[in-house]
């Protein structure tokens, strides 16, 4: 890792009756893109108002370049910016208006105005739409004024709260791009997500769920950790082929797709040739293939694994 | 439920169905069917006209225009008929938190009239598929998102529908306990059940037997998932194992033959007409960008690629 330009330790925080988040430590490297993923609940939100100044924590500590934001939020406002899952655009204001808003709130010269704005339109791919009222933005318009909003006094650090939750898939790709862009130019994102795709477009992953971080690592150490292979079969008729397939020693997990079957085998090459054999003149059998086994099966396996995780899971 | 004409084919039949609200079209024409013990998903980014057209089929809301039946029942002439047959599951799971489990399900069993025998025999059933054997004195409060869940669809299911409609009910769960939700819903779809799940989980929707896309109102694809992949791609996708930074995208990007790049998970992928037409070329072009290390292979397109692709040709 680069050198930590976020440092968390044992952070905690608490509400009326319930814990938060609880004993958290994370690292964050300059240029990082690092994703927080987990259940609504997990306190991912929870997190990232405090590391943006907005929440004060029960204990712990936060610091970004090495100052204590607990003790001293000033000395990193202006410098971080964060975009809630809910953003407050101004839905009776234009595109433009909304920056000229946010640029007036920041301080920004006549002149940095007119730069900044122009240059986030086209960044954000809303020059097109310069005079739409915000109202009338479909939701992955919306978000992408939301970023281009919180950008008006370029953040070296970005803190992202599930920006592309429900959003449509075009507008979710070209929000990723976004990001990489920011990424390239130096700066460092924390964006929290539910999606497990997005966690794999991440330098680090840490997933989080009843306020604790269970697994972070990066995603290909996460992928690589998964001890199985993938094999996935179509066979008619299903049910059948699932009450088989569900006694063959060498198969260990099964998960329906569909009219595909998902098997875990310890190795995919030998289960393919024995599955042929055993499902032989009983069902009939209409594909087979080995699959890259996702970022999904691997936290499953990890959380599965876990010590003192077994409360959380079925 | 003993009432109802079991003469329907469909589970579901839409035909036109279309709302508006004031210059607003929510929902545009739209039509398809939904079979007996089948899982059709309903797909769509938010605002798309998914929870519009869920709440039109339970009877809640009244189409501007076309028809829908829901079991053969016609949803705008008997609403309230169809109320009683179905059952509904809402991503904001509505339990009551100052109750027990047993009690929510006592609650939702008295609000569909079952009594005594039925209503002992039903409790056990559902306690037994939800896993909720132990906990039946548990506060709903202090349930895991994940518990709650599974409460949520038993609630849903108390008087047996032949039909269930849940809407985005794996949204906020933990992926262990998502693969136990699905499990039930093919527990459920293999006895008979039918169920319509809306999902803006584009790996979610892989598991549905049948997927229907909505988009700014209109179905805009509608097939099994290995349908929508072969019918509606044009060209192939290709995966470059580089890596994520922007160079690297702006040369795949700027490749022969690529339509488009973009990231997924740690590598990229690429749009291309042919993978082995292209191939090589872009091999070669990359090299002569002094990349190294890196491998391209053919992968099936994803649902989102399909979507993707939809979409752009309609913007």
């Amino acid at each position: 890792m680069h050198k930590p330009i976020i440092e968390i330790e044992n952070l905690i925080v608490d509400f009326p009756g319930v814990r938060a988040v609880d004993g958290i430590s994370i690292k964050v490297g300059e240029g990082e893109i690092f994703g927080l993923v987990g259940p609504d609940g997990a306190g991912k939100t929870t997190t990232i108002r405090v590391l943006s100044t907005i929440l004060k924590p029960a204990l712990g500590s936060v610091k970004i370049w090495g100052n204590d934001i607990v003790l001293n939020p000033r000395s990193v406002r202006g410098k971080i910016g964060y975009m809630s899952q809910k953003f407050n655009l101004y839905g009776d204001l234009t595109v433009e208006e909304n920056l000229r808003f946010f640029a007036d709130i920041y301080g920004l010269s006549d002149d940095e105005r007119a730069k900044r704005t122009k240059e986030l339109l086209h960044f954000a791919r809303l020059e097109n739409f310069t005079d739409r009222r915000a109202e009338f933005l479909s939701g992955g318009m919306k978000q992408k004024l939301a970023l281009a909003c919180t950008l008006i006094y370029e953040p070296k650090i970005l803190f992202l709260d599930e920006p592309t939750t429900g959003v449509d898939p075009v507008s979710r790709r070209e929000f990723w791009a976004i990001l990489s862009e920011l990424r390239s130019r130096g700066v460092t994102l924390f964006v929290s997500t539910p999606y497990m795709d997005e966690a794999e477009r991440c330098s680090t992953v840490a997933f989080m769920d009843g306020g604790k971080i269970r697994i972070c690592d990066s995603p290909r150490s996460i992928k690589a950790s998964f001890s199985g292979e993938i094999v996935e079969l179509t066979a008619k008729p299903q049910h059948e082929a699932r009450r088989i397939i569900g006694g063959l020693s060498y198969v260990r997990d099964v998960e329906v797709y569909g009219e595909r079957l998902q098997l875990t085998v310890a190795r995919a090459a030998e289960a393919v040739e024995r599955l042929k054999q055993d499902l032989s003149g009983k069902v009939e059998l209409a594909s087979v293939a080995i699959k890259n086994p996702t970022m999904e099966s691997a936290f499953i396996e990890l959380i599965k694994e876990g010590t003192g995780v077994q409360g959380m899971i079925i | 439920m003993s009432e109802i004409n079991n003469n329907y084919e469909k589970s579901i039949t839409v035909n036109g169905l279309t709302k508006r609200f004031d210059e607003f079209t929510a929902v545009d024409n739209i039509s398809f069917e939904v079979k007996r013990g089948e899982i059709f998903g309903f797909l769509g980014p938010n605002g798309s006209g998914k929870s519009t057209t869920i709440r039109m089929l339970c009877g809640i809301l009244e189409p501007s225009g076309g028809n829908a039946s829901v079991l053969g029942i016609d949803v705008a002439a008997h609403p309230e008929e169809i109320k009683q047959h179905i059952g509904y599951m809402s991503q904001k799971f509505s339990l009551y938190d100052d109750l027990t489990v047993i009690e929510n399900l006592d609650f939702y069993g008295g609000v569909y009239g079952l009594k005594n025998d039925r209503l002992a025999k039903r409790k056990d059933f559902v306690l037994e598929m939800a896993g909720l054997k132990g906990r039946e004195h548990e506060l709903a409060a202090n349930l895991s998102t994940g518990w709650k869940q599974r409460l949520a669809l038993g609630c849903a299911i108390i008087h047996e529908p032949e039909m269930v409609f849940l809407d985005e009910p794996t949204g906020g769960v933990d992926p262990v306990s998502r693969r136990n939700f699905w499990e039930m819903l093919y527990h459920m779809a293999e006895s008979g059940t039918t169920l319509f799940v809306t999902t803006h989980y584009m790996d979610e929707a892989e598991h549905c037997h049948r997927i229907g896309f909505i988009y700014q109102g209109k179905m805009i694809a509608l097939g099994t998932p290995d349908q929508l992949k072969q019918q509606n791609m044009k060209g192939d996708i290709i995966e470059v194992a580089i890596d994520t930074s922007q160079e690297a995208l702006q040369a795949v990007a700027g490749a022969p033959g690529v339509d488009e790049a973009y990231f997924y998970g740690a590598t990229i992928h690429a749009k291309v007409d042919s993978v082995k037409r292209d191939v090589q070329a872009i091999e070669k072009y990359l090299k002569g960008l002094k990349f190294k290390g890196f491998s391209i292979r053919a992968v099936q397109p994803s649902l989102e690629d399909v979507f993707v692709n939809l979409i752009q040709d309609i913007r």
